[in-house]
């Protein structure tokens, strides 16, 4: 194996395999004030998080589905056949050997251990909803960098949690971030502190085993004054006969001048409904990126956001989805300028195969009195079958004079001269039509992180086996 | 107020007023008027989840029943119809309402009568050619928000032009139709609907204005159908006092190898609200759109549009321009939808804000359906202000800010001028802007 090939070894094979239930802890099916209750006591958490539940859960049944202008698909969830909480045993374990053999399988399979060992600087891991592995390098917990689950991180520094959770993405935002923070369990927390650099990547990797289970983590990410940080996160689950539901709340603090980094691959298998609310505070002079590569689920729902706080914040999306059969990539993006000098930056880059469906949904907000805010966004798509399907639905407000937007979107398909040339030069109409795309998404790639870029055009390569013809 | 047995309001009053006064009328012409007045009772108020109506202030839309449905039949005509009346240098045949009434006529010529040529108000229409109106009046669904404003449009218009080009018939000066309002709190009610059969031409030009400052209701439809081959020139320059709320709900199809070329000029209303629906039904055929919109104080203009390609191989472009004055608003919606069956579409959308004032918001949603693979869609949006460099160039040659702006805009909204063919008309639009930044 070469060296780009041991990455992130998550093709949608090798995530579909499951290993037998053997659950502690089961909050049972359903969710009412009894289903937080079991929450709180097995995780033996204050009141304030009882009380802050609570208050969601009432958020969540009193807000209706958004399907005035979402999929009707979301219609198909049904609230009281999914299991909200279980978790094997709920204190993560720090060190690899206590790891229960069949977990330790399956991120054997995902290549975690490969990637810890080598230059990861820590990885966290979520089997269901507990972490079920957590540790963080010496070299950077020296730092004073903070690297664990939320459910740790809650406890252990409730002063730096308490400042920031739900303060991005408040509880009433939309239906799915009030569900979350009604049953959030699991997810990362990061503290990275005034200017410390953390050279290498932090990573997640989320994972369902369970049928009819929904998972719920919380992520928060608070980058101090000058700090630096990068997190990626994985996603697989198996296939099983019902929908599952993967519903995560990702709020990111970018203080001043800090830059935050947030990569992810979603490639849950195509039976996940995928809705999730990301957004990110930058305060003065700080950089907020997201990267978001959307391959699996049966719905993604997901528009990261950067609210542009602070004087010459930058927010970037930079996202590619692609849309197979049956699928149905609903992403995009938010940028909220609050600030003079602003510049948000949008590519978004969609590849519908079969009848899949990609949609691009945009909003881009600069409100009176700023000065000098600026905006990009390009959203390109490509159709490989006639049948299939693309979808851009931008927002633009803007008042004021002195700030200057543009979108600009464009379809279009593989060039039927680009493939008779490569099939002169040898190569099979798939592959020709593989190179095609990779070559569509490349000038996104090229700036990704190395291994990720890899591991993306692989799994490209693999969805579009079978599309011609 | 109301007795026990229950008053009718006063829409529903005015409404039996107005059927009471179509004298010459055939049934089906009530009767479709009768459901339309259910159907406009029937339809909710646009509601805040309406995603047609986002960013759109709807408070006014509450308001529309305060205006008088009532016939103005009895009040006194008023003068001022005639001042735009030589918007284009050469017309083929005219007709001016005020306030629904048809106060001026300039006759359609012998030979286009002779060829089959059908131009008449709609009162006239109804009654001569009801199998027409039959297949043609009203015949394309408002879907992009105003479906209730469209019934109601149905139930109350009177007035508003029929014309009709038969096979083969190429007319090159353009007809023209003018509607006017001078009533305080009065409604009209502009209904334009052209057919041009197989290799047909024709262009139409469109003018809405007010005589006076009165607040009014414009309640507009206009459909144009183009058959095989045939071409339509239709532009609509609305001009109306702003204190006038507007609604205008314009439907074109084009049939095989056709072409439609779409202008509008807006520059007039308090609020006014305008959806266009361009509809490629036949292979090959040309939808060209474009509109220029100049605004001021607390107007808010809002345009949705929507561009379906139902046919292969064919085109549409749109072009939407609108600069901001003052605290005014506007919102441009476009969706672009191709079908899976309209392969080689070639179909664009493009939406330029210029802002000019630091109160002033514009929105824009364009937005882009594609079922069809081989196709080349894209649509473009940018909001800005002007360049400083274009007015430190004028202003290092002694040109004044507020002239070097103007010129700007005026620079600005040629790309949609430059495209009208009469050049009277054009003239005529450069005018109406010129005497918006000078009031």
């Amino acid at each position: 194996m070469n060296a780009a090939a041991t990455q992130l070894e998550i093709d949608r094979d090798k995530g579909d395999f499951k290993y037998e239930e053997h659950h502690k802890y089961d909050a049972g099916v359903g969710l009412n004030e009894g289903t937080i209750d079991y929450i709180c006591d097995v995780k033996g958490e204050d009141d304030w998080i009882r009380d802050f539940r609570k208050r969601a859960l009432k958020v969540f049944e009193g807000k209706p589905m958004p399907t005035h202008w979402a999929t009707k698909d979301l219609e198909n969830i049904d609230f009281s056949k999914i299991r909200y909480y279980l978790s094997g045993d709920n204190r993560t374990k720090k060190s690899w050997g206590d790891v229960p053999d069949e977990v330790k399988e399956t991120f054997e399979r995902l290549g975690i251990p490969e990637n810890e060992r080598k230059f990861l600087a820590g990885v966290e891991a979520q089997f269901d909803s507990e972490a079920a592995y957590s540790n963080i390098k010496d070299a950077v917990a020296k730092d004073g960098v903070i690297f664990m689950g939320s459910t740790e991180g809650l406890m252990e520094h409730p002063e730096i949690f308490k400042k920031w959770f739900g303060k991005v993405i408040p509880t009433g935002d939309n239906k799915f971030s009030a569900l979350n923070s009604a049953v959030f369990s699991g997810g990362s927390f990061i503290y990275v502190p005034p200017g410390v650099k953390v050279s290498h990547p932090l990573q997640a990797y989320f994972r369902i085993n369970a049928e009819n289970f929904g998972q719920f983590e919380r992520t928060l990410i608070i980058a101090d004054e000058g700090a630096e940080v990068t997190y990626m996160e994985g996603c697989t689950a198996p296939k099983f006969d019902t929908a599952t539901l993967h519903s995560a709340v990702v709020e990111l603090v970018a203080m001043p001048g800090a830059k935050i980094e947030y990569i992810t691959v979603q490639n849950w298998s195509s039976n996940v409904f995928n809705l999730v609310t990301k957004r990110a505070i930058a305060h003065e002079d700080a950089v907020v990126k997201w990267i978001d590569c959307n391959i699996g689920s049966r719905l993604t729902m997901k528009y990261p956001g950067v609210v542009l706080k602070g004087r010459r914040a930058r927010g970037e999306v930079m996202s590619i989805a692609l849309a197979n059969e049956g699928q149905h990539q609903d992403t995009g993006a938010k940028m909220i300028h609050a600030a003079d000098e602003t510049t948000s930056n949008v590519i978004s880059k969609s590849i519908s195969v079969g009848k899949g469906r990609s949609t691009y949904r945009g909003q881009v907000h600069m409100p009176k009195h700023l000065k000098g805010c600026k905006n990009n966004t390009e959203c390109d798509a490509l159709l490989i079958n006639s049948d299939s399907r693309t979808d851009t639905y931008p927002a633009i407000t803007v008042r004021g004079g002195e700030n200057y937007v543009q979108h600009e979107a464009s379809v279009s398909k593989v060039s039927a001269e680009q493939i008779f040339y490569m099939q002169q030069r040898g190569l099979s109409e798939a592959e020709a039509m593989s190179l095609s795309v990779n070559g569509f998404v490349n000038d996104l790639t090229r700036q990704f992180p190395m291994e990720y870029s890899v591991e993306l055009k692989r799994l490209i390569e693999l969805e579009m086996e079978g599309s011609v013809g | 107020m109301e007795t026990e047995t229950g008053l009718e309001n006063p829409i529903e009053q005015a409404f039996q007023n107005h059927i009471d006064g179509l004298d010459t009328a055939p049934a089906w012409w009530r009767e479709f008027k009768r459901q339309s007045i259910e159907a406009y009772a029937n339809l909710p108020m646009p509601s805040r989840r309406d995603e047609h109506w986002r960013f759109s202030d709807r408070s006014r839309l509450e308001t529309i029943e305060g205006f008088s449905f009532e016939n103005s039949d009895s009040a006194k005509i008023p003068q001022g119809y005639t001042e735009w009346s030589n918007i284009t240098s050469n017309e083929t045949a005219g007709l001016t309402f005020v306030d629904d009434r048809l106060v001026e006529r300039a006759p359609l010529p012998a030979n286009l009568i002779e060829a089959g040529v059908i131009w008449l108000p709609l009162t006239k229409a109804v009654q001569f050619h009801g199998d027409l109106l039959k297949d043609y009046f009203m015949k394309q669904q408002a879907d992009l928000g105003s479906e209730k404003f469209a019934h109601l449009h149905a139930a109350f218009v009177k007035s508003g032009a029929l014309l009709y080009i038969p096979k083969g018939v190429e007319i090159g000066n353009p007809f023209t139709v003018f509607n006017w309002s001078s009533l305080s709190n009065g409604t009209i009610f502009p209904h334009t609907l052209v057919i041009a059969e197989e290799n047909s031409k024709a262009s139409l030009v469109e003018f809405h204005g007010s005589i006076g400052e009165n607040p009014a209701l414009s309640c507009g439809v206009t459909h144009l159908f183009a058959g095989v081959d045939s071409n339509i020139d239709y532009t609509l320059v609305q001009n109306f006092n702003e204190q006038t709320l507007g609604f205008q709900i314009n439907s074109n199809v084009a049939g095989r190898d056709s072409q439609i070329d779409m202008h509008s000029i807006i520059l007039g209303c308090q609020q006014y609200r305008s959806e266009t629906h361009g509809q490629v039904k036949g292979a090959g055929a040309h939808v060209d759109m474009r509109s220029m919109v100049l605004t001021e104080a607390n107007q808010e203009i809002d345009q949705r549009t929507l561009q379906t390609h139902a046919a292969p191989n064919a085109t549409s472009n749109l072009l939407f321009k609108n600069a901001l004055m003052g605290e005014s608003k506007t919102i441009f919606s476009g969706l672009i939808k191709v079908d899976e069956t309209a392969q080689q579409t070639d179909a664009y959308q493009t939406n330029r804000n210029l802002l000019l004032n630091r109160s002033a918001e514009a929105n824009s949603l364009p937005g882009l359906e594609i079922e069809a693979n081989d196709v080349k869609c894209s649509h473009g949006a940018t909001t800005s202000e002007i360049d400083d460099d274009e007015v430190f160039y004028m202003l290092a040659r002694g040109i004044p800010k507020p002239v070097a702006q103007e010129l700007v805009v005026y620079g600005f909204f040629e790309e949609v001028l430059d495209r009208i063919a009469d050049d009277t008309l054009a003239e005529s639009a450069r005018q109406m802007i010129r005497s918006k930044f000078h009031q």
